[in-house]
């Protein structure tokens, strides 16, 4: 496996090398579950390059509550080889297909239900291997929990949607899983549960997702046996009825793999990040109820026909945060951009990173923003 | 040591009355230090063996103030050291010699709290428990909690990315900050991150988070507050050997806890401790762990039941469990106060500040006694076990000719050991000038290089304080040289 991984690598350097002097393009795919997020992958005209050959795992002490894995490992086998000792992802990374890979899965930097209780993919990420557009090999971070020797190249990289490097390796902190977990569900209103999970979100209750969507809201509550326990019981009283556990498991992944009845048609998908406090949104022209909310309120999916770009964009910025294309068809990705524009400081320390990076712009152009 | 060499220090020097005359155009007079007296109390941070004057000290009492100081030493070519309350203890706010250091410590506002959201957003020059004490009012506090915190600025420990006695659970400033507003080194306004949970783009945010003063100013910070948990109970563990209490730390991860605290503390800073603060630790044992649980009541009393479980199989000669809130911050008063007291009882002392994996957290321990003695200086040890953090203070005496320097090189051979056994140079007090040397022990000329580019692509003339964190190429030919051998970095890691 290590002759055929080092010598996948040294390859890889050579195609990154060879494009870099021949100024053209390469498009770094993992299983391509992801195909969809992001803008434009195929400007430039770009030659795929395919991770899915340098797999497995290259090192894994549960007791160090650390993994390490090889890019195009499948995201499925990481998370069962963690499983079997108790141990999880505690960021619940959406997979979109069984094709996910590790490499892939930290470029997307996407973060699932847990999220709010446990943090983001960034926060997990510890240390990569990658090549950089020179097609060096460059190893940044490491396996240990806290590391600030050098600027935090590991934690840039996530989400950087391949167009920094090509992210080779990577050491993500685990997790034990919960022992025990539990959901609730409570009628109410939009703004009712924003309310409410706003104040809840003030006492130290073990809540590790929360979902309202059609004038539901489901709570799940993670943690030890006790704590999980008392924190349902203590929310009973509001009128949460306890829902079973695999009917509740079934609908968290639902959420965090988007195939629940809302993410279904073809209708373009709305990510906004807000603050959690952000009272109820409304976008002219849109059906109010056509809205899923998760992160206590700070991450909210809106759908909708027509081009309600502007709009959208204008109110989550209004709210403090930025929204995001999420799946769209081909044009409208290209007309509205799937991000937020960035401000004309941020753009130029964008060109600068790249050209860091990437000083020959091969990697994944117009990926993340069309101007690099 | 020569600093100039490093990367980006200009090479023209820039007239200093010029400088005076036109930061005395944007700043009240109270706020511009010119004299050599007035200058003194900046020559260094918590770092005290490292000594330079700066050539003038900018004290802004507004954002506004700090953005046209930076407008006119980027136009005038001088470099610029930010500093917080210089509590840094790796050099990283140590003056430039033809530099402005640009001191937050005016900059003191809590600028809105929002109990509901469980935000606030923050000035640079607030100290990090001044942020919890306006929370607690709402049953909420900030999480990361250095034990300099009485003390030390938000606006430090995001450069530093600090961490505390509970980042394992809580997370370290990096996970703990929502947005981060600052000036780059030419005056213009950036914002990274917002007040949702992440931005779109690259994740600039958790660039500056560790960036040691290097990429921007800071003028402004959004924290996380996190909610009080119900109770903590810690519990205090007595070991006859330190490799006995090394196991332990891996045996309570192992059995899938994790606690609010994990810390670790030998016999030699034990002793320092105890005549100073009547912490109660046990005098004998050789090694001490405290061992802290948060939660509801019900959620404390099972795992504290599972702690104890595991440090009695370890070997732990004694286990107490505090029985109140008073027991509890008595037990950590000795944990928070161990750099003080071991101040007390040595002239000097370098505080190292290696990260390895928890499993040869003995290996290490049992390494440094081997070279207590082949340097003829002794060292405490106070780890951050949970997460492998090591804190050995090497005690020397600056006036002994020639110690200083064994100090120095015992603490290098902690990190070089640090990097060989898996982990890095620094967990979480920074590179600054302090381990500049060590960075070419751990990272590869072109790793290195990238940190170059990176550091250019903010700061292009490299005025923004120069000469910390990221070697010269030059500086790391001449490491290996006389190290005579090659970069341990990519072999080991
Ligand atoms: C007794 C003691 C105990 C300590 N315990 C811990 C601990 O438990 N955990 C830990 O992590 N650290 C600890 N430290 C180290 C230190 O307190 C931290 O690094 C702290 O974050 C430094 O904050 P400061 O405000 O003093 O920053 P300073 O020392 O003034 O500066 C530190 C760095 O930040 C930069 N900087 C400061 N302000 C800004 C700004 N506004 N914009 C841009 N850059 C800026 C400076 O240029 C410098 O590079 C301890 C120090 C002491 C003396």
């Amino acid at each position: 496996m290590s002759g055929h991984g080092a010598s996948s690598l040294a390859h890889w350097a050579e195609r990154i090398r060879a494009a870099a002097a021949g100024r053209s393009h390469l498009r770094l795919r993992g299983g391509g579950s992801k195909d969809f997020y992001g803008c434009g992958p195929d400007a430039g005209n770009p030659d795929t390059l395919g991770t899915r050959d340098y797999a497995g795992i290259v090192a894994y002490e549960p007791t160090e509550l650390v993994v390490t894995a090889r890019c195009g490992t499948p995201l499925a086998e990481l998370e069962a080889v963690l499983a079997e000792q108790g141990q999880s992802l505690a960021f619940e990374p959406p997979h979109f297909g069984s094709e996910a890979t590790v490499g892939g899965c930290v470029a997307a930097g996407l973060s699932g239900p847990r999220r709010a209780q446990a943090g983001a993919l960034r926060d997990f990420v510890l240390g990569v291997k990658m090549l950089d557009g020179n097609g060096d090999l460059l190893t940044f971070g490491g396996q240990v929990m806290k590391n600030v020797a050098g600027y935090d190249v590991p934690r840039l990289l996530a989400g950087s949607l391949g167009t920094l490097g090509l992210i080779a390796e990577v050491s993500l902190k685990v997790l034990p899983l919960p022992v025990a977990e539990h959901t609730l569900r409570f009628e109410l209103a939009q703004q009712e549960a924003l309310d409410l999970l706003n104040r809840w979100g003030g006492r130290p209750l073990p809540i590790s997702a929360s979902a309202w969507r059609g004038d539901a809201l489901h709570v799940r509550f993670s943690g030890a046996a006790a704590a999980v326990g008392a924190a349902a019981n203590s929310l009973v009283g509001l009128g949460g009825q306890p829902v079973a556990a695999a009917e509740a498991s079934a609908f968290w992944h639902s959420l965090r793999e988007q195939t629940h009845a809302f993410f279904a048609g073809d209708a373009p998908l709305w990510r906004l990040a807000v603050p959690s406090t952000t009272p109820v949104l409304a976008v002219d022209g849109m059906r109010s109820d056509a809205q899923l909310v998760e992160w206590g309120g700070a991450q909210r999916w809106l759908r909708g026909e027509g081009d309600h770009a502007a709009a959208i964009r204008a109110l989550a910025t209004e709210a403090g945060g930025h929204a995001t294309l999420f799946r769209g068809d081909a044009a409208t990705r290209a007309s509205s951009g799937a991000f937020q524009p960035l401000s004309a400081p941020l753009l130029r320390l964008h060109r600068n990173l790249k050209a860091a990076f990437d000083p020959r712009g091969v990697f994944n152009p117009g990926r993340l923003y069309p101007e690099f | 040591m020569s600093i100039d060499n490093e990367i980006g220090a200009p090479r023209c020097v820039v007239g200093r009355r010029q400088l005076i005359a036109q930061l005395r155009t944007v700043l009240p007079p109270h706020c511009l230090l010119i004299e050599e007296e007035e200058l003194r109390p900046y020559e260094c941070d918590g770092l005290t063996a490292y000594r330079q004057l700066p050539s003038l000290v900018a004290l802004p009492e507004n954002e506004a103030q700090a953005q046209a100081a930076l407008e006119i030493c980027a136009a005038l070519n001088a470099p610029v050291v930010p500093r917080g309350a210089a509590t840094g203890l790796s050099g990283g706010a140590m003056p430039h010699r033809d530099g402005v250091v640009v001191s937050l410590a005016k900059l003191k506002r809590i600028v809105k709290l929002d109990p509901l959201a469980r935000t606030a957003v923050v000035q640079p020059g607030v100290r990090n428990l001044a942020v919890s004490e306006a929370a607690a009012p709402y049953g909420l506090y900030y999480a990361p909690d250095p034990s300099s915190q009485i003390a030390c600025t938000i606006g430090g420990n995001v450069a530093e990315n600090s961490g505390g006695v509970h980042c394992l659970k809580y997370g370290l400033t990096v996970h703990n900050v929502l947005r981060v507003r600052g000036l780059t080194v030419d005056g213009e306004i950036v914002e990274f991150g917002n007040a949702a949970l992440d931005a779109p783009g690259y994740d600039l945010l958790a660039l500056m988070n560790g960036s040691e003063g290097m990429l921007a100013l800071i003028t402004e910070v959004t924290v996380k507050l996190t909610p009080k948990p119900e109770l903590a109970q810690v519990v205090l563990a007595s070991f006859d050997e330190v490799t006995k209490a090394g196991d332990a730390v891996a045996g309570i991860i192992a059995a899938g806890i994790i606690p609010a605290g994990l810390e670790m503390m030998d016999k030699k800073a034990t002793h320092a401790v105890e005549p100073y603060v009547n912490a109660g630790y046990d005098m004998d044992a050789e090694a001490i762990l405290l061992c802290e649980s948060d939660g509801t009541p019900e959620e404390v009393a099972e795992e504290i039941a599972r702690m104890k479980a595991v440090l009695e199989h370890s070997g732990a000669s004694g286990i107490r469990v505090s029985q109140n809130e008073a027991e509890r911050l008595k037990f950590w008063a000795g944990r928070k106060a161990a750099f003080p007291a071991v101040g007390r009882i040595t002239p000097d002392y370098l505080c190292m500040d290696g990260t390895i994996p928890r499993k040869n957290l003995a290996r290490m321990l049992v390494a440094i006694a081997e070279m207590e003695v082949r340097y003829g200086l002794r060292c405490a040890n106070v780890f951050h076990a949970g997460d492998g953090n090591l804190h050995p203070l090497i005690m020397y005496d600056a006036n002994v000719p020639g110690q200083l320097d064994l100090a120095t090189a015992f603490g290098a051979e902690i990190l070089e050991l640090s990097v060989e056994l898996g982990g890095t140079i620094t967990g979480e007090h920074g590179v600054g000038i302090e381990k500049i040397g060590q960075m070419c022990a751990q990272f590869s000329p072109d790793e290195l290089d990238l940190f170059r580019r990176l550091k250019r692509a903010f700061d292009p003339g490299g005025l923004l304080n120069p000469g910390k964190a990221i070697p010269a190429a030059a500086r790391c030919r001449e490491y290996r040289l006389t190290r005579g051998a090659a970069p341990l970095a990519g072999s080991v890691r």
